[in-house]
């Protein structure tokens, strides 16, 4: 056995329909730095484990409504305060034409928003964590599915976490461990 | 505890056969799919890139001896001033309109088939933007002052002018690019955790988790990862709709007879969805015949393809048959004329080309037996992509060079150095679609896991 600290431990299962009925019984019990991997979405899983919706989309809306008011705003004040050019006799503040660039900057802001928000929201990038520890893990991107509880868990015990990830059907069960 | 397949009631009451064929299991997709980036390289790629890569140089060096001699290098002439550069750039936005489409669109309208499309075609839209960016970038003539069009705070105090529909483009072409991009990144982050798994060099692992930022496939994460991809879905979806519709202002907010319309934003964007999907077409029988993709691409997407063709081919047809309506109906005499110049005058064969590629060839589909057959299908898909440069070509060259003033009328002729430049944009966008295909997954794994009927959980019935 190799020496170091326990960081976590994981379980594998053998199906998305293993992994649910897993998921469910994990949110059950008292353990809570849990997750479940897998190599796509799996439908169904959010209430299986307890999650609660995605705030992603509380961060984009007002991103969404602000940039668009900051594009018309800009808009307006070149083309009247910092630079008032008169083309073809038409009013300065002519906002009907200031729908179209109004609309791009605020998909342009929000759809950055929507990326770097999902980033940050999974604490991404990350090149290091503990499940990585684990060789088999690397089949997750393939078609394997894990549980995973992070040694973080008030409730973690080497014996008794591994016991119950047992119980719950889990096979392969492996601690993870720095190994260099 | 044991687990087995089951039948569902699902299986038998749809009676639509499996969206992949064959009998894929998550690893042997994953296998197929990496093993086209991770294995050798083909013969036939070889012989394609470095086709696209000299036609590319074609382009870069055609754009040199421009902005050392300046734009007279093309057929442009007065009146006719915007030649084939804008054709071009309409043309290569149009096609990347398909892409957006079937990744955004179809994502929001839960249209499953697009997972085996979806990637190459968002691919293409990246690349056909770039083409599509390279032009109105060089056709300004003062490549240096192009800084002008960006609201750049400067020692001038000078500020662009917002209501040119020209800067609406600018912004509207711009945040389409950028956004496809980060829609295409987003979608490509499993798929690289996946390749940087299965990675053996270490470089390639090190370049490979470098780009999957750390992806562990949580579904913490894809909670989130979920609701990103839907929200940029629904942002892209007004996106695409609107960039095409910003171009079309371009000419129509002008007061040329032929251009000034208020049916061209629809008629455009129709116009660049049939365009776009017949380019996603040729490049999905190329690839899929090299690479061995009958399983994935099954003949089922192609049909559903074709009839998108058709649709929005019925659509362009609609808009060029309204179009003159209009022109009568409105009693004006210069529309009038223009409609009747477009189809009967110097420009003629132009206008005969586009409607025979665009309007009647596509037709041919209502046949099952064609829009079902490789090949009748692939030489249709290349009608189309040339029927749809002539559009862009009759609307912008027509309308010009017959104004208002016939003593100033004019014919416009393309120089070697217009064409070089065209054919030059098909090598560009070709070597980078190559590029492509060759080093990153070109089907996305993740979502085509993600749809077959193992994915499921209901899938297994359990004997506790």
């Amino acid at each position: 056995m190799k020496s170091g600290k326990i960081e976590g431990v994981i379980a594998e299962f053998e199906n998305p329909a293993a992994l649910i009925d897993a998921a469910e019984k994990m949110r059950d019990s008292e353990y809570t730095r849990f997750d479940c991997h897998s190599p796509f979405p799996i439908h169904g899983m959010d209430k299986a484990m307890g999650e609660k919706r995605s705030v992603l989309g509380w961060i984009v809306a007002p991103v969404a409504f602000l940039m668009v008011l900051v594009g018309f705003l800009f808009e307006g004040w070149t083309s009247t305060i910092a630079y008032p050019l008169v083309i073809s006799g038409k009013p300065l503040f002519s906002y009907q034409a200031y729908g179209a660039v109004a609309f791009a900057l605020m998909v342009l802001t929000s759809a950055g928003t929507a990326l770097f928000g999902m980033l940050a929201l999974n604490k991404l990038p990350r090149f290091h964590h503990p499940v990585f520890y684990s060789d088999r893990f690397a089949k997750v991107t393939d078609d394997a599915f894990f549980v995973s509880i992070e040694a973080k868990d008030a409730k973690f015990d080497e014996k008794e976490t591994v016991e119950f990830l047992k119980s719950i059907g889990g096979r392969e069960i492996e601690l993870l461990i720095a190994d260099d | 505890m044991s687990v087995s397949v089951q039948e569902t009631a699902a299986t038998t009451v749809f009676e639509e056969p499996p969206l992949i064929g064959g009998k894929p299991t998550f690893s042997s997709i994953t296998e197929k799919i990496s093993g086209i980036v991770e294995g050798k390289t083909k013969k036939a790629w070889f012989v394609l890139f470095g086709l696209a890569s000299s036609l590319a140089l074609i382009l870069f060096g055609s754009i040199g001896f421009l902005f050392y001699e300046g734009i007279g290098i093309w057929g442009i002439n007065n009146p006719v001033g915007w030649g084939w550069a804008i054709v071009n750039f309409v043309f290569w936005v149009g096609i990347g309109h398909a892409g957006t489409l079937i990744s955004a669109v179809l994502f929001i309208f839960r249209q499953k088939w697009r997972t085996s499309i979806n990637r190459f075609a968002e691919a293409m839209t990246l690349f056909a933007v770039i083409c599509a960016l390279v032009f109105p970038g060089i056709h300004v003539g003062r490549v240096w002052m192009a800084y002008f069009m960006f609201p750049i705070p400067n020692q001038m105090q000078m500020w662009p002018n917002f209501r040119s529909p020209l800067l609406w483009d600018v912004f509207a072409v711009g945040t389409y690019f950028t956004v496809s991009l980060m829609f295409w990144y987003t979608g490509l982050i499993p798929d690289l955790a996946t390749l940087r798994d299965r990675a053996k060099a270490r470089f390639r692992k090190i370049m490979f988790g470098i780009f999957s930022l750390g992806w562990r496939g949580g579904n913490k994460q894809w909670k989130n990862y979920e609701l990103a991809y839907l929200l940029l879905a629904g942002l892209s979806t007004p996106l695409v709709l609107s960039v095409h519709s910003v171009v079309s202002t371009d000419f129509a907010t002008s007061v040329i007879p032929g251009w000034h319309s208020t049916i061209f934003p629809p008629y455009f964007v129709a116009g660049a969805i049939f365009s776009g999907f017949a380019m996603v077409l040729t490049l999905a029988i190329i690839a899929r015949k090299i690479y061995g993709l009958e399983h994935i691409l099954t003949i089922r997407h192609f049909e559903k393809m074709n009839m998108v063709i058709m649709v929005t081919g019925m659509m362009v047809g609609y808009a060029y048959s309204m179009e003159f309506f209009i022109a009568w109906y409105s009693g004006n005499e210069y529309e009038t004329f223009t409609f009747l110049n477009r189809a009967f005058g110097q420009y003629a064969w132009a206008y005969w080309i586009m409607i025979s590629c665009n309007v009647l060839i596509p037709q041919l589909f209502w046949f099952k037996k064609i829009r079902t057959n490789i090949p009748a299908m692939f030489i249709i898909s290349i009608f189309v992509n040339i029927g749809m440069w002539f559009e862009r070509f009759v609307i912008t060259v027509t309308s010009l060079a017959n104004d208002f003033l016939p003593s100033s009328w004019d014919y416009f002729s393309p120089t070697i150095f217009d064409i070089s430049m065209l054919v030059g944009s098909f090598g560009l966008f070709f070597s980078l679609f190559l590029l492509f295909i060759r080093f990153l997954p070109m089907v996305s794994m993740a979502e085509i896991k993600g749809v077959l009927p193992q994915a499921d959980p209901h899938y297994y019935k359990k004997h506790e």
